[in-house]
């Protein structure tokens, strides 16, 4: 280790100011039609990549930031699928509403169940959140005539936006959807850093460096943990509402544990301490399927292998190997 | 109607002592290795297939004795190679390894033996029923029934009666204090593993009996298998034997008067558990935080 | 709490392979560019993993035959063709997404799929926004021509209503007007039930059954209320693996003895892992190789056989073949492969009979876009001389406006863009 100071390169400067940072993430997001065709990506798929980024991004606020490990939060992406979906058929085509349906389904699921949970931990609670999943994804396959079970719910499709004054449609064109994606997870992501760094954000972290000595401080762990289980549970539901628009469509494979199962490796394998590494997990994961799964009928047999390397050779995800090689 | 009870409660103890055997496997690593095995149900499946490939060798006989076997070798050669890594780790990653293990397996068993589903053939004479009246319980469902108790006898002895049991047991109480009294718990884990992968592969052999192969038969079966867990008591396994049988016959029963919520009543269970008593029926408070 | 990460030399192989690996899959796009001549693009959407896979596979072979038959020959419009195959892996939000990507990123002609029905659906959605053919070969929910039909869509398989119509008179005549149902719980199993409950109830017949989970695997239970029910026939609604297991107990608890067994769909990839007690019954064959009285099935048999492992093909390969070539001569008749030029010319235009492979004459219909193909009424048998796939004897062909009814029937309206 040398003594004297080096003058930084700039890649290790990009690392070390959050502010250079931000503004780089956001200037690529921007330009995505730009330069994602150019490159032979579609905008369809960053579409997608900013929806999993958001959920992942939900799910870390807990098991990153909090230390809980919920490994049930499919349930929640799919609620709001459902309920942005079931608001726009059989209420009415109105997008902020049914976005607004879908996030407070899965919120207030999730703020029930938390509160049945708290005192548990580890294991047990990995368990009961997955079986949790499967009960909601029982229901939404069992009561077909509402939603469309197995087959899932379809006639309905994203509403343009009517503002009185002027209209953008999201529905006919792709692009101007990538843009309302992206203003909402702008919105969300926005919230949850403000979240992050209040008083509340600082009493999550200290739960999670050390549980018991937060509980010696006075501190009410418990409705803690609900707190911050229940704020992801309604992120995740509005990444998922926005799913459901994507798709024009919702079924219940978005409620199950493999998609929970999903969320979690792109919020590990991006970096899950810290806040921009479920983003990069989303851009790894969604590439890295969509393309394995063109050439080979064995994708399934290489994201099982990018799991386990992952678990084993980079705990700390991409931001992790980023952040360790570049001294920040 | 009471006749209709009667079979259904019958065939609900079949399917209840299935899962039990399911169950106990998952519940063995869980319990002392803090890990949720969620390539369990894929660990059946490759028992299965062992039996498949070894049939047409050595009988279905044989390949019942044996598969297993393999099974259990196979599981400690992951546990070595894979699991071990992770025990000292965040519980997450646990999770997440099986996680992405379970795809791995699931496409190997796709790739080595085709995705068409594959029949397994058992001895002509497990296929007749027993009695006429009793139409529905063919002897291979008696075997089945009869296989599950004397596994389930032999692992309970094994914990009780052997010295690898006992620290297993031991280790489940309190790992630390086992470590100081100088047993190599790392062994010991792989072992656990070992067992458990031996009656996950032991669940598979009979399993295709009964339904065929094919490369996601343990999708299925793993939440049932979860279900029994939690209903019974995580850490406990006279808990999970309890709560395999409890699901397996109330599923059942509510086939007798709503038979498209057999499904459902195995989760209704599990919510009730877990609001009138969360650590399960004979769980021990404190088990797994 | 620090973890000490290190960056040895097997993570740098490691990340420096996935990076070459991300970079490969953008330079795919300019490779194509730099040949010159557009080829036609055929993007095919399929479960190929996952519970369906054993069908998709099929259809996939049949495709990929038949586009390399037809290039043989010259192409479309004088133009290869290639086929891009895509995996649904059997869940509708990559379905979607893959759609999006043949049709965006590799600008494809026409779209096929998938076998998932409620997949294709989904799919019609992204394609009838986007304006590209669509030709559904083997999904068989009825609203795909039915009240969800779209202009751009066209469908290959048979519709349930086709299915339950043609068998229904067959089995009714030869057993009886007593049934039994084992239905699975989702969209296609109640509207085959609902179906078939239809053209029983005409006939005077009467029925109880039950509707089970997709993915059941034991059917003591309701086998139990079959027995006691004491049917003319049982009908096995249920579909791959479980099918498969429903007819094993049915045969393992000696009920064949006592009744008759049926149903729509029993397809070939299925029965081939069926023990023989188990290969029986009454069913309904969307196609079937075995066609003495049609020299161009031979033909078409002995071609593809060597090319699928020496098998004989299955009513999947079929439907591949019919929709490409259906692609083919729509686009030879529009002159075009304009989407609405090319719909317009594949209503009603009739296919010859080295393309249907049919003692009739078949078609798109107009009204509905369904294919009006025969339909094959016979029984399954353990495998005769003919090999491992002669499995089926055909009692009777009804073609398919007999047993489809009327377009209007279907709850069509097709609404053509301006």
């Amino acid at each position: 280790m040398s003594i004297a100071p080096s003058t930084p390169t700039p890649v290790q400067s990009l690392v070390a100011r959050p502010w250079l940072q931000l503004a780089v993430i956001w200037a690529l997001l921007l330009t995505v039609p730009l330069w994602l065709p150019l490159l032979g990506g579609y905008t369809a798929i960053a579409a997608r990549v900013v929806v999993f980024a958001l959920a992942a991004m939900s799910l870390n606020l807990l098991l990153g930031f909090t230390g809980v490990l919920s490994f049930g939060h499919g349930a929640y992406f799919g609620l709001g699928a459902y309920g942005a979906g079931l608001f726009l058929k059989y209420v009415t085509a109105s997008t902020p509403l049914a976005i607004v349906a879908g996030t407070l389904l899965a919120g207030v699921s999730g703020t029930l169940f938390g509160r049945l949970l708290v005192r548990r931990r580890g294991v047990y609670f990995a368990m009961v959140t997955i079986a949790f999943g499967q009960v909601c994804y029982y229901i939404a396959y069992k009561w077909d005539d509402f939603t469309g079970g197995y087959d899932g719910l379809r006639g309905f499709i994203r509403a343009p936006l009517d503002f009185g004054l002027f209209k953008i449609d999201i529905a006919a064109s792709g692009v101007v959807f990538y843009f309302f994606v992206l203003f909402v997870f702008g919105l969300a992501v926005g919230l949850q850093a403000l979240i992050l760094r209040s008083p509340f954000g600082r009493t999550m972290l200290a739960i999670r460096e050390n549980e018991r000595r937060a509980r010696f401080l006075g501190l009410p762990v418990e409705r803690h943990i609900w707190l911050a289980f229940s704020i992801s549970c309604f992120f995740t539901g509005l990444a998922g509402s926005l799913y459901a628009l994507l798709n024009n469509f919702a079924d219940p494979s978005a409620l199950n544990y493999v998609m929970s199962g999903n969320i979690i490796m792109i919020t590990v394998m991006g970096g899950m301490r810290t806040f921009w590494g479920p983003l990069l997990g989303a851009v790894l994961f969604v590439m890295l399927q969509d393309y394995v799964s063109s050439m080979t009928t064995n994708w399934m047999f290489f994201v099982g292998v990018t799991f386990v390397l992952v678990v084993l050779l980079f705990p700390r995800g991409l931001m992790g190997v980023l952040q360790k090689r570049l001294g920040a | 109607m009471l006749e209709l009870v009667m079979f259904n409660l019958t065939n609900g103890l079949i399917v209840g002592a299935f899962y039990v055997l399911m169950a106990l496997g998952l519940s063995l690593i869980i319990n002392l290795s803090n890990v949720v095995n969620f390539a369990h149900g894929n660990f059946l499946a490759i028992g299965g297939y062992f039996a498949f490939t070894l049939t047409p060798y050595i009988g279905f006989w044989g390949a019942l004795l044996v598969s297993p076997f393999l099974t259990a070798i196979f599981g400690y050669a992951i546990e070595k190679l894979l699991i071990r890594h992770v025990y000292a780790r965040n519980h997450i990653y646990s999770l997440l390894l099986t996680f992405g293990l379970g795809f791995i397996l699931q496409d190997a068993c796709r790739y080595l033996w085709g995705p068409s589903p594959l029949p397994l053939g058992i001895p002509d004479a497990l296929s007749q029923a027993v009695t006429p009246e009793l139409f529905f319980v063919t002897w291979y469902r008696v075997f089945m029934v009869v296989v599950v108790i004397v596994a389930v006898g032999g692992l309970f002895a094994f914990l009780r009666y052997t010295r690898v049991g006992m620290r297993i047991r031991a280790g489940t109480l309190d790992l630390d204090t086992v470590s100081a009294l100088g047993v190599n718990v790392a062994a010991l884990r792989s072992y656990n593993f070992a067992v458990g992968s031996f009656l996950a592969g032991l669940a598979g052999v009979l399993a295709a009996g009964q339904i065929g192969l094919n490369p996601n038969m343990g999708d299925d079966l793993i939440m049932p298998s979860f279900i029994a867990i939690i209903v019974g008591g995580v850490g406990s396994l006279t808990g999970t034997l309890l709560g395999g049988l409890l699901i397996g016959i109330a599923a059942a029963l509510t086939t007798v008067v709503y038979p498209a919520g057999a499904e459902a009543v195995i989760y209704v269970i599990m919510a009730i558990v877990l609001l009138i008593r969360p650590r399960g029926l004979l769980g021990e408070e404190g088990m797994l935080t | 709490m620090t973890d000490k990460f290190k960056l040895t030399t097997r993570r740098r192989t490691f990340l420096t392979a996935t990076a070459a690996i991300g970079g490969l899959q953008f330079t795919g796009p300019f490779i194509i560019k730099a040949r010159g001549e557009t080829p036609v693009k055929i993007g095919f959407i399929d479960p190929i993993t996952g519970s369906l896979s054993a069908l998709a596979v099929s259809e996939v072979e049949g495709a990929k035959w038949t586009v390399d038959q037809i290039n043989k020959k010259g192409g479309i419009l004088g133009r290869q063709v290639q086929l891009l195959v895509e995996d649904s892996a059997n869940d509708t939000g990559t379905g979607v997404q893959k759609a999006h990507k043949l049709i965006e990123r590799d600008k494809v002609d026409v779209i096929m799929g998938d076998v998932n029905s409620g997949i294709a659906y989904a799919i019609m959605g992204v394609t009838s926004a986007a304006k590209v053919l669509h030709i559904v070969p083997g999904g068989h929910t009825d609203p795909i021509t039915g009240k969800d039909c779209k202009w751009n869509t066209f469908r290959t398989c048979n519709t349930t209503a086709m299915d339950a119509a043609a068998v229904t008179g067959e089995l009714v005549k030869r057993f009886g007007k007593k049934w039994f149902f084992i239905t699975p719980d989702y969209a296609y199993g109640q509207t085959l039930q609902a179906n078939f409950v239809k053209n029983l109830e005409k006939l005077g017949g009467t029925w109880q059954g039950d509707m089970l989970p997709i993915s059941n695997s034991d059917f003591s239970a309701t086998l139990i209320k079959a027995k006691a029910y004491k049917p003319n026939v049982l009908l096995n609604n249920m579909g791959g693996a479980a099918q498969i297991n429903c007819m094993k107990q049915f045969v393992q608890f000696g009920m064949s003895k006592q009744m008759a067994l049926g149903g729509s769909l029993f397809e070939v990839e299925s029965v081939r892992s069926v023990p023989k007690e188990a290969q029986a019954g009454w069913w309904v064959m969307e196609w079937y190789w075995d066609q003495p009285n049609v020299p161009e099935v031979k033909k078409f048999v002995d071609a593809i056989s060597p090319a699928i492992g020496n098998k004989k093909p299955t009513a999947r390969h079929w439907m591949s073949w019919v929709s490409i070539n259906a692609i083919r001569l729509a686009a030879e008749k529009a002159k075009t492969l304009d989407a609405v030029k090319m719909a317009n010319a594949l209503e009603d235009l009739e296919l010859p009979p080295e393309v249907s492979l049919s003692p009739n004459k078949i078609r798109y219909r107009k009204g509905d876009h369904q294919l009006m193909s025969d339909l094959f009424v016979g029984e399954m048998h353990p495998p005769g001389a003919g090999g491992g796939d002669d499995v089926f004897k055909t009692a009777e062909v009804v073609t398919g406006e007999k047993a489809a009814g009327s377009a209007e029937d279907t709850g069509c309206k097709m609404t053509y863009p301006s």
